[in-house]
């Protein structure tokens, strides 16, 4: 029975909480069983954001994650944070352009991917996450780049579907990376 | 329909408009809030109203006036918010009027904090405000029960003219899940609303709408026929889940969030050989005694586990009067546990009882 827990961390701004529920969507469009979590409160952008998914075959029980299948870093802090949360022989998925540091742990698989400055190369900063993203679907082949990019589309409606080839450029970028420098 | 991604209390909105609310009077809290933004930009295309008012207590008393007019009304509110609209809840008891309200609790007490909580348990389940009074009181763990239960209750508060109150925590009022807002529920028996006060027409005498009784002997015949109806809710409408119950050595009894955490407990004690059940009340008022008589005779001990300092366990003493040693394990103040923290419980109380 497939399950897949991920925390998604990084600070307000950085799109922490979409990549969390554009897996959460992708998830329930593939019929599978999903919750998404945010950290509330007083968050503001510049400030630490992170969010919970867990996608299963079977019924989500519990909200809370202890041990993490995968976890996305987008900035330094978090890394101090959740390195803990992955679970032995999980994943940790890191942007290496924020975070500079490398895991301390040897019982995990760490991916350093340098989202940002990846994104600026694209010409719009606003898309690391989505370069994140990329990554992710190229390591688990969870979902398809199509998939995710359906969902953007309908989110986006036709005001903004003027953004949907820099979305599609990132997540190849972030696909690309991992095939390039993870074989 | 196939089911969709929504934010609790996105759903909890739509579950109501489903639900046939006309009326919603609110006022902004966290973590509610959520709930009558989607109102406001809905509400009005499904023939409603949809009115922020000034505070909590204006918002309560509208409900009561829509209420008495016959209208099918709803406000919500997170706890120190529903602890401001105690008065109008014990009015509308007092006088009869149905109501549905949502509780999203947050930590207190005072101001408290802004995180998940259900440390409002006994202001939930004890009337909350003044008198000889309850509120059914339904305690969901996912966004589909939530959003079902929300959908019923209209009718139950109508079938007995009595606030109905929906306590999920933050948790729920805050995540995103997949939802069928389609799903049918039980539909009630309904009379029509005679005592509505929305005019004679010149052919029938008039009604009143009314919880001041000043003739003693008034009041106590008021108030008897209230019980009344308490025992027949009391009969009628515990609901409960009984989980894992064959063989288990000790049994849980969580609802809301906490029993979602306990399952995920369960599935690992499983796995190591130790039997656990979960009694999970869906409504914590009526609290579900009789689900207590189902425990069999393999249970050596009851652990409670609720996101407060201890509050439920105090009915599930009652219920179980004496029988079993009670134990406890709770967060409060917005912590929320991961589920080693419950395996550790059990093995603590199961290590007691040896």
């Amino acid at each position: 029975m497939m399950t897949e827990k991920i925390i998604c961390a990084g600070f307000g701004g950085q799109g922490v909480m979409l990549m969390g529920q554009l897996l959460a969507y992708a998830a329930n469009d593939n019929n599978l069983n999903t919750l998404w979590y945010p950290s509330y409160g007083p968050e503001t952008r510049g400030g630490t954001a992170n969010c919970s998914v867990t996608i299963s075959e079977a019924k989500v029980n519990s909200p809370v994650i202890s041990q993490a299948d995968s976890v996305f870093i987008m900035n330094s802090p978090s890394l101090d944070k959740f390195e803990s949360k992955v679970k032995p022989g999980g994943r940790i998925l890191i942007n290496s352009s924020l975070a500079e540091k490398k895991v301390e742990r040897d019982d995990i698989n760490a991916y350093y991917i340098p989202v940002n400055d990846i994104a600026y190369k694209l010409g719009n900063p606003r898309v690391a996450n989505m370069i994140m993203i990329g990554a992710y679907i190229q390591l688990t082949q969870l979902f398809e780049k199509e998939e995710i990019l359906k969902i953007l589309r309908k989110s986006f409606g036709e005001e903004k579907a003027h953004l949907i080839p820099i979305n599609d450029e990132a997540i190849e970028a972030g696909k690309k990376y991992i095939q390039e420098n993870y074989k | 329909m196939a089911k969709v991604m929504m934010k609790g209390n996105e759903a909890m909105a739509l579950a109501a408009i489903k639900g046939g609310c006309k009326a919603f009077f609110g006022y902004p809290i966290t973590p509610q809030s959520e709930l009558p933004e989607y109102l406001a930009k809905h509400m009005h295309k499904h023939g409603g109203v949809f009115l922020q008012a000034e505070s909590e207590i204006a918002a309560i008393n509208m409900v009561y006036g829509a209420s008495g007019a016959g209208a099918r009304v709803m406000t919500s509110s997170s706890s120190p918010g529903i602890a401001l609209k105690q008065e109008g809840i014990t009015y509308m008891a007092g006088a009869q009027l149905p109501a549905v309200i949502i509780n999203v609790m947050r930590g207190g007490p005072g101001l408290g904090g802004i995180q998940p909580s259900q440390a409002d348990y006994k202001q939930v389940t004890r009337g909350g405000g003044n008198g000889d009074y309850y509120v059914i009181a339904f305690a969901p763990e996912d966004l589909q029960e939530t959003v079902n239960i929300i959908k019923e209750a209209f009718d139950v508060a109508d079938q007995y003219r009595n606030p109905v109150m929906i306590a999920v925590d933050g948790l729920i009022g805050q995540m995103m899940e997949p939802v069928d807002l389609d799903i049918e529920v039980p539909k009630r028996e309904l009379a029509e609303k005679t005592w509505a006060t929305i005019g004679t027409y010149g052919k029938r005498p008039p009604v009143n709408i009314n919880s001041l009784f000043l003739d003693p002997q008034g009041l106590e015949n008021h108030s008897w026929n209230l019980a009344k109806k308490y025992n027949t809710i009391k009969e009628k409408e515990q609901r409960y889940e009984m989980v894992n119950m064959k063989d288990a050595e000790l049994v849980i009894v969580a609802y809301g969030t906490m029993s979602r955490i306990v399952r995920s407990a369960l599935e690992e004690l499983n796995k190591e050989g130790i039997k656990v059940g979960l009694l999970r009340p869906i409504t914590i008022w009526p609290f579900p005694e009789k689900a207590f008589k189902e425990i069999p005779e393999s249970v050596k001990g009851i652990l409670t586990c609720e996101l407060s300092t201890g509050q439920m366990i105090d009915d599930v003493k009652i219920a179980n009067n004496g029988k079993l040693p009670v134990g406890f394990f709770g967060r409060t103040g917005g912590m929320v546990p991961e589920p080693e923290e419950i395996i550790k419980a059990v093995k603590d109380m199961l290590g007691g009882l040896k």
